[in-house]
């Protein structure tokens, strides 16, 4: 689905990402993990060609995504923040962004999943950061698309909606997606993912299932995996 | 692009800003007549007006409108959208709602004034297309400078530092040039120097077209004997659109390379 080859990226002195080579398949469950400043998200937004690499390149489903934007098509994004524009509504957002992806979907089964009736009609401005997640959320899942980007989807959400979430990515991946996450929330990741990739300082630390990690650091419990890799390294 | 200059507009109607500023121009081209009671007067006014202070809103406009609509940015990257279209978009949904808003305002009150059937008409039409190719100028400058820099304050800094450099500092500068050069030959010196300055180019675009010598200065003066009057408005409309051009290619450029 994702091929990375050598990626760097580098702003100004600061080397967020230095040579990153993976191959994400296709089907299931991908979670990225690795401390703050790790480069998670900078990796994300390269494959999303929002952040134009220093060298290397990417290609997603077998197409080179240099240049090109078409490809965006087929890939639902989550950003971290949810930045709306503040003066729009609920409603006139959903429908700006059906209509910029000029996309048939219907949103109504998404509205009734995370309770967000009630507001449609309201500012983007004026609802708390859990909605908002909400409505974030919402955006992503409306399109049926074979790949899915979530850059920490639970930030924010109050058990219910997480619990729904939950569900809903099983319901994509049983429908054969590609979903990639990122979480600092373990247990989530432990849950949900079927494959991991561990960043350190830019690098892929660790990829494999979290079966291995646990293995590979001697560890009972994928918590404490984590931490055995982090206080290894930077101690 | 079209889509995303449709919501860009849609916008900017919502924002009231246009509003406020179509409002004042009715209200100065109001003003203006009741006060010279005379098309063709009140069309020179106009102008002073119109050079001054068109350059100085589209700059302060577009840095804004670049700054606030970041989220909205942010969210249009990550569709299948290009990302050239993107600023395009948003660039020209700025510039025309404000070319719009420039031309109704000052139409609609000279129109009731009785200018359809005076011969200023064409006059009035030159000083409103300068406007807008102002208008498109300034604020692609604009977008190029917030396009360069992240942190807002900087960015407005600059914008403004640009409109006081062109529209007051520059004219200083090159007084004072022509003063220290006196004894060499200045013609060729003085053409270049004042199509690289597109609020001094417009001056002389409506001065020669108006045809008040009186008014013209040296430079408009070594136009006028060069180009004669034909081929000088055809000669300063044709370096206002590379003034337009090359901004707008600069921010194709730079938005293709830029990280978010």
């Amino acid at each position: 689905m994702i091929t990375i080859k050598n990626l760097h990226k580098h702003f100004g002195k600061n080397k967020v990402i230095s040579g990153v080579n993976l191959n994400i398949s296709e089907g299931g469950v991908f979670a990225i993990l690795g401390p703050n400043g790790s480069g998670k998200t900078t990796l994300i937004k390269c494959i999303l060609g929002m952040v134009i690499p220093t060298m290397g390149k990417i290609y997603v489903r077998d197409t080179s995504i240099k240049n090109n934007w078409i490809y965006r098509r087929d890939i639902d994004y989550l950003p971290q923040i949810a930045n709306f524009p503040s003066n729009l509504s609920v409603k006139e957002l959903i429908k700006m962004i059906k209509d910029l992806r000029g996309k048939f979907c219907d949103e109504t089964p998404l509205i009734e999943r995370f309770q967000l009736e009630s507001v449609l009609n309201s500012k983007l401005g004026t609802l708390s950061g859990g909605t908002k997640q909400k409505v974030n959320l919402l955006l992503t899942f409306m399109f049926d698309s074979p790949l899915i980007i979530l850059d920490e989807p639970t930030s924010g959400l109050d058990p219910i909606a997480l619990i729904r979430l939950k569900e809903l990515i099983r319901q994509e991946k049983i429908k054969g997606k590609t979903i990639v996450i990122t979480s600092h929330i373990m247990s989530f990741v432990e849950e949900m993912a079927d494959e991991i990739v561990f960043l350190l300082g830019g690098q892929v630390y660790y990829k494999g299932t979290i079966d291995g990690l646990k293995k590979k650091t001697a560890q009972q419990d994928f918590e404490h995996a984590i931490a055995t890799v982090l206080t290894k390294n930077y101690a | 692009m079209l889509k995303i200059l449709k919501y860009s507009c849609y916008d900017l109607l919502r924002s009231r800003w246009s509003y406020v500023y179509f409002l004042f121009y009715l209200l100065l081209g109001v003003v203006l007549l009741f006060l010279n009671n005379d098309l063709s007067k009140a069309v020179i006014t106009l102008m002073n007006v119109i050079i001054i202070l068109v350059p100085l809103i589209g700059t302060i406009f577009g840095v804004m409108y670049y700054y606030n609509s970041k989220e909205f940015t942010a969210l249009l990257l990550a569709q299948p959208v290009k990302r050239s279209s993107i600023f395009l978009g948003q660039y020209l949904g700025v510039a025309l709602s404000l070319s719009m808003s420039l031309i109704i305002g000052l139409g609609l009150p000279f129109v009731f004034y009785g200018l359809l059937e005076s011969n200023t008409i064409w006059d009035f039409s030159l000083l409103l297309i300068t406007g807008a190719f102002l208008t498109l100028i300034f604020t692609a400058l604009a977008f190029n400078i917030a396009l360069y820099n992240e942190n807002k304050i900087k960015g407005f800094g600059y914008a403004i530092l640009l409109w006081l450099f062109l529209a007051v500092i520059y004219d200083g500068l090159f007084l004072m040039s022509l003063i220290v050069f006196e004894s060499y030959p200045l013609d060729t010196y003085s053409l270049v120097a004042t199509m690289l300055n597109p609020i001094d180019l417009s001056r002389i675009l409506i001065l020669l077209k108006l045809d008040i010598s009186a008014l013209l200065g040296y430079t408009g003066a070594v136009f006028q004997k060069f180009f004669g009057t034909n081929l000088g408005v055809l000669l300063s409309t044709l370096v206002l659109s590379i003034w337009v051009i090359l901004p707008m290619f600069n921010i194709y450029r730079k938005s293709k390379r830029k990280d978010f």
